[in-house]
């Protein structure tokens, strides 16, 4: 009884798509057929080269060769490319045995239906099936390609980088090839002075960078979300429209008009600290007033989305509560402290978390405003308001040094995927202990 | 003691309404500051006063006619990739979403959790790899790479939509399937009219995102026509700033006047986006 399941399951197994013909599903295991076909003619002569591009890196420099009596240039192994187009081979070779498996596993099953005395469903039955049962994975394979050829793949091989000795000046291909080295990359990070010393000052400004422009645009969210929130102030709409303007105009023109704005000799800022008698101000030339002017501005950015959650939750807040602590003759100030305060604080204690993070990687505010600078002399490419992020893309686009950025890259991503997890697991928490709606 | 609360409550209002008028000056100023400027004669950053004492259009029109930008081009060219990527990508986001939150299979946990990892890596770490990439597709310095690149790129910033999907009941769709409705028509029919203020969210974040974006689209637009306008506007900054300031203004007021309209008057579907993002953490 078992002789049709395991027949079309062994014919899958040698050729894709003959198990579903014998199964007599002539449509399906036609086209299963002609992707094999491709996929053989793909992969016979690419597989191999991929695997080799990978481990080797290629082997062969570019350079001069006499071929009689002229030198002629003969072109290298590019071990970047090797690298890339090896890891998409790989991918689409993984695609591939998972469609294969997933061949053999219809054969079968539709083996077993014949076995059973049930006819295999005709073309037009599977179409149905599939788009009925299996209508989440229909759904999510145009997006799951893409992200895993245009996120997955490049963070796969941007991790691998870490591991080479991509860099300029020595092995930049195609000129030189590029080798594994190993953890070289991170230990020159963390020990060779010139490196490591920029390493630390970074990192260190990453650090107090994100918790002070968490801090100050949560508790300036709050503060005013809570003055508009008053009673007896009237307008509120007008208000909350007109704050929430910094948040809608594009962050790439409002931070390049800041720079205009904070420009220290001809700038509007300095020309009014001028009119109330006070000298100019280096707002973007000296390191500390640089730092001073990036949080300002950050300020000014993230204010309004503070505000606007904040003002969420107040609305949110059971007015019973209020009426039962005036009841017990509780004053103003009293309420605001026992009941406003824990409440908001306790549903945006998340959101602070993912603006922490946020803040980690907040690119455009520093790239925008003062490219990470100005500049310090005994840093590596860097200046005195660099951060991490900032710093990883001079490092690629303008230093060509692969090597380092991804090893920066991933210690990132340790960062704040730490903070995340914890995160993710508190809010669950959260959620579980029910103590907010 | 009836009068001192009183006067007490007159002058808290008083001082609130002091510093909301302070923050709202400065809430608006850059906004006021970089309009007047653009309608300013001459070019220079320094104007003795804030308003200008005479105005003009010249620097818009400057914009279009010097032959050394293409801002009507580039305007264009902005207009057309912000639109698809919009389309896109809330056509992506809202389908696989609405997937990952309705149906239970295998899988789902680990395609969440991948989501979720993805996310903390700094994004343009994987630059370097799709620009390698679209080279060897022969896509580089084509609109239809970017807008390849951003669409994928939204789904995976696609967890406030899984959330709003996540508090519409699962009664509704389960009266719609025993009535015969297929998955496509529940979702269609169903789903697509409840989740109009969330597609608006998305529709909004994503176009405004691929309009403002220079760093990737720096990357893979390579020749000038090809431009959008960030890029053109990075190139402005870059090499007029200090010399041409007010055309700089005038190029930085019509990029902004759209999303800020937008954001604007869309403000309500802006606020319950953050917030259901907000909720779910």
């Amino acid at each position: 009884m078992k002789r049709h399941r395991s027949t079309a399951a062994i014919f899958s197994l040698l050729v894709m798509g003959l198990g579903q013909l014998y199964n007599r599903q002539f449509i399906k295991g036609l086209i299963m057929l002609a992707v094999e076909a491709a996929a053989l003619m793909y992969f016979i002569p690419n597989l191999g080269r991929a695997i080799w591009g990978i481990v080797t890196l290629g082997e062969k420099t570019q350079g001069l060769e006499k071929i009689g009596k002229i030198s002629v240039r003969v072109e290298g192994d590019h071990s970047i490319f090797l690298l890339i187009s090896g890891l998409i081979t790989l991918f689409l070779f993984i695609l591939f045995i998972i469609i294969y498996i997933m061949n053999i596993r219809d054969a079968y099953r539709n083996g077993k239906q014949r076995d059973e005395g049930v006819l295999p469903a005709s073309f037009r039955q599977t179409l149905a099936y599939v788009t009925d049962r299996n209508f989440p994975h229909l759904m999510l394979t145009l997006p799951a390609l893409g992200v895993l050829f245009l996120t997955i793949m490049p963070i796969i091989f941007m991790v691998m980088l870490a591991f080479t000795n991509y860099a300029s000046p020595d092995h930049i291909p195609p000129a030189k090839l590029v080798d594994w080295v190993g953890f070289q990359t991170f230990a020159n990070l963390l020990t060779l002075k010139t490196w490591s010393h920029t390493f630390i000052g970074v990192f260190t400004w990453t650090i107090i960078w994100a918790v002070i422009a968490t801090v100050t645009t949560y508790f300036g969210g709050l503060l005013v979300a809570l003055l508009i929130e008053q009673k007896g102030i009237r307008f509120k709409k007008l208000w909350r429209t007109l704050f929430i303007i910094p948040y809608a105009i594009p962050q790439l023109i409002s931070l390049l008009v800041m720079r205009n704005l904070f420009n220290g000799q001809f700038g509007p800022i300095n020309q009014y600290l001028g009119y109330f008698g006070m000298g100019k101000l280096p707002w973007l030339t000296d390191p500390f007033w640089a730092k001073v002017t990036v949080i300002l501005v950050n300020m000014w950015v993230g204010i309004p989305v503070s505000m606007v959650l904040i003002l969420g939750v107040l609305t949110a807040i059971p007015k019973d509560l209020y009426e039962a602590a005036d009841v017990d003759g509780a004053t103003g100030i009293q309420k605001f402290r026992i009941i406003t305060i824990p409440f908001v604080l306790f549903s945006t204690a998340p959101i602070l978390i993912t603006q922490f993070a946020g803040n980690i990687n907040n690119f455009n505010v520093i790239f925008l405003l003062t490219n990470g600078d100005p500049v310090k002399g005994d840093y590596q490419f860097a200046g005195s308001t660099d951060l991490l992020v900032t710093w990883l893309y001079k490092l690629t686009l303008n230093n060509s040094q692969f090597n380092m950025a991804s090893a920066i890259g991933i210690i990132i991503f340790i960062i704040v995927a730490t903070f995340s997890i914890y995160n993710y697991r508190r809010t669950r928490s959260f959620k579980e202990e029910d103590m907010i709606q | 003691m009836k009068m001192g609360r009183k006067t007490a409550n007159v002058v808290r209002l008083t001082l609130s309404y002091l510093l909301l008028i302070a923050i709202a000056i400065c809430a608006i100023y850059p906004a006021l500051w970089v309009l007047l400027s653009s309608l300013r004669p001459g070019t220079s950053l320094f104007s003795s006063s804030l308003i200008p004492e005479s105005f003009t259009l010249i620097h818009y029109k400057e914009l279009f006619t010097n032959p050394s930008f293409r801002y009507g081009a580039w305007y264009l060219n902005t207009l057309k990739i912000a639109t698809l990527t919009m389309i896109f990508s809330t056509i992506l986001v809202t389908l696989s979403m609405y997937a990952l939150s309705r149906f239970r299979f295998r899988g789902r946990k680990m395609t969440l959790t991948i989501m979720l990892v993805l996310g903390m890596f700094p994004g343009f770490m994987s630059m370097i790899a799709i620009f390698i990439f679209l080279l060897q597709l022969n896509l580089l310095d084509t609109h239809a790479a970017l807008i390849i690149v951003y669409s994928a790129g939204a789904v995976l910033g696609g967890f406030v939509v899984k959330g709003f999907y996540d508090t519409i009941p699962r009664s509704l769709d389960e009266a719609a399937r025993i009535d015969g409705a297929s998955h496509l028509q529940v979702f269609v029919k169903i789903m697509l009219p409840l989740s109009r203020p969330m597609l608006t969210y998305v529709a909004l974040t994503t176009f405004a995102g691929s309009w403002v974006d220079f760093i990737f689209a720096r990357l893979v637009l390579r020749s000038k026509d090809n431009w959008t306008l960030a890029v053109g506007m990075w190139d402005l900054v870059n090499s007029y700033q200090n010399s041409n300031f007010t055309l700089f203004a005038a190029g930085a007021v019509l990029i902004a006047i759209p999303i800020t309209l937008l954001f604007v008057f869309l403000q309500r579907f802006l606020v319950q986006g953050l917030m259901s993002g907000a909720s779910k953490g």
